[in-house]
């Protein structure tokens, strides 16, 4: 893998195909946890330690179960083992060993389990056939994309609370508006190719 | 079935695997939490009142463990809790005295009005068109914001004025804080009279509008042997660490508005 294209790939997940904006993945720690700054980059933090550390595990399980006894059907069930197993797992350690980044993570963690974009990043790995380093720089970067854009779509939000707009649009509505808005800017990123 | 066979094999022993792997982890990288903790958080009061400064019961549990703030540092929970946190702190009993709110206005419906105000049901909005509708401006508008703000059920409305119940109240202050007028008082349980009225105006103004209102006419503060009640603004007022709780002054207020704090 040479550098060009890792930084072809970091590119994709990052902006061209956005999970939140253009996958429409994760969408639900999107509209939920992105009231404030603070604890919607706790959240995009936690997103993309736990992409890292499921890309890596669910390429191994793919690649040494999966493939090896020809069960790739089984693909979703056997990835959604593994993530919930995994995150339980790393809640724990980080608990244990380093209480910081847990108190600072907090109840992040556990909420990512089931989360679509977790899974996803985990099954668009097998589908691009990207290898074992491919997996998790693909699966750091759609994390770091979903940060970006819970963190842009939170300053937005915080900046809604003090603007003038029709009473009732208050809440969701407008939440829903706002991102409609930012998704379409990302669209600008759509046939982007930089080599 | 070779297939189906396969499938349950590997898809079980992966479950197995984590399966284990998590009762392991559980066991190794088991945290000792401070059972303590625990222990307090289960005798707090629960309500998340906030009235301690923290963001709640558990927040303030955690601060007493860690020595930020002393066991009497919740408001709510009275002697009782004190003592049960002190005990299992293995500290020194901290004891402070219990505190209740008292509503500083008997007037009500007594109280002339300048006009009918038929606005919000809210204290806060009938106090900001054009100065409130009672002729006096310290009067309880009796619209019961207290009442909302109160998360314990204590306070009710009679004869148009806010009443404290005694039993209920736990001093926490959020009555006090809500009051558009700032006319609820936080006192200590065991002080027994209480000038009922908050009015500032001068006396003549004061009886023209209201018939419990005080008139600052000194005859209290004559009466005292103790020096605890002081006259000012045209408002007398008790002072707690002084007053021995004879009640000599109630017989002399023309007014009647030193009162047993109890009954009112």
């Amino acid at each position: 893998m040479t550098f060009t294209d890792i930084l072809r790939l970091s590119l994709t997940a990052v902006l061209i195909e956005n999970f939140i904006f253009i996958k429409f993945l994760g969408i639900c720690p999107f509209l939920g946890v992105s009231k404030k700054v603070n604890t919607a980059a706790g959240m995009g933090m936690a997103v993309v330690f736990v992409m890292g550390v499921a890309s890596a595990c669910c390429y191994a399980v793919n690649e040494f179960i999966l493939v090896r006894f020809g069960l790739e059907y089984m693909r979703t069930l056997a990835f959604i083992l593994v993530i919930a197993a995994l995150v339980q797992l790393v809640e724990m350690f980080l608990q244990k060993s380093v209480p910081a980044l847990y108190q600072a993570l907090g109840i992040y963690l556990p909420l990512i389990t089931t989360n679509c974009a977790v899974l996803g990043v985990a099954i668009l790995n097998v589908e691009n056939n990207l290898n074992f380093i491919g997996s998790v720089i693909y699966g750091v970067m759609a994390g770091v994309g979903f940060m970006l854009a819970i963190t842009m779509f939170a300053s937005v939000r915080e900046r809604l609370e003090f603007s003038d707009y029709p009473k009732c649009f208050d809440g969701f509505p407008i939440a829903l508006i706002t991102a409609a808005l930012l998704s379409m800017a990302f669209m600008g990123f759509q046939g982007l190719h930089v080599w | 079935m070779n297939n189906i066979l396969a499938a349950t094999i590997a898809l079980g022993s992966i479950g197995l695997v984590l399966g284990i792997l998590l009762a392991v982890a559980s066991k190794v990288l088991a945290i000792e939490t401070d059972e303590r903790l625990e222990k307090i958080s289960e005798i707090l009061p629960g309500a998340n009142c906030g009235a301690c400064g923290f963001a709640g019961c558990n927040a303030f549990a955690s601060a007493v463990i860690n020595g930020d703030v002393s066991p009497s540092g919740c408001p709510v929970g009275g002697e009782q809790l004190i003592n049960q946190i002190s005990e299992i702190l293995g500290v020194a009993v901290d004891t402070r005295k219990k505190v209740v709110a008292h509503v500083n206005c008997s007037g009500g419906d007594a109280i002339l009005r300048r006009f009918q105000y038929v606005g919000v049901e809210s204290c806060y909005a009938a106090a900001r068109v054009g100065g409130g509708p009672t002729e006096c401006t310290f009067a309880c508008l009796g619209f019961g914001d207290c009442i909302k703000a109160c998360g314990f059920g204590a306070i009710r409305i009679e004869r148009g004025h806010a009443v404290v119940d005694r039993e209920k109240c736990t001093g926490c202050g959020l009555c006090a804080g809500a009051c558009p007028r700032k006319i609820i008082e936080i006192i200590p349980e065991e002080s027994v009279y209480s000038v009922s009225c908050s009015s500032r105006d001068r006396g003549n103004i004061t009886r023209t509008v209201c018939d419990y209102g005080c008139i600052g006419c000194l005859l209290c503060v004559k009466k005292c042997a103790h020096e605890a009640i002081i006259v000012k603004d045209n408002l007398a007022r008790i002072d707690y660490s002084l007053c021995v709780g004879c009640g000599d002054c109630v017989s002399v207020c023309p007014r009647g508005i030193i009162r047993v704090a109890k009954e009112v």
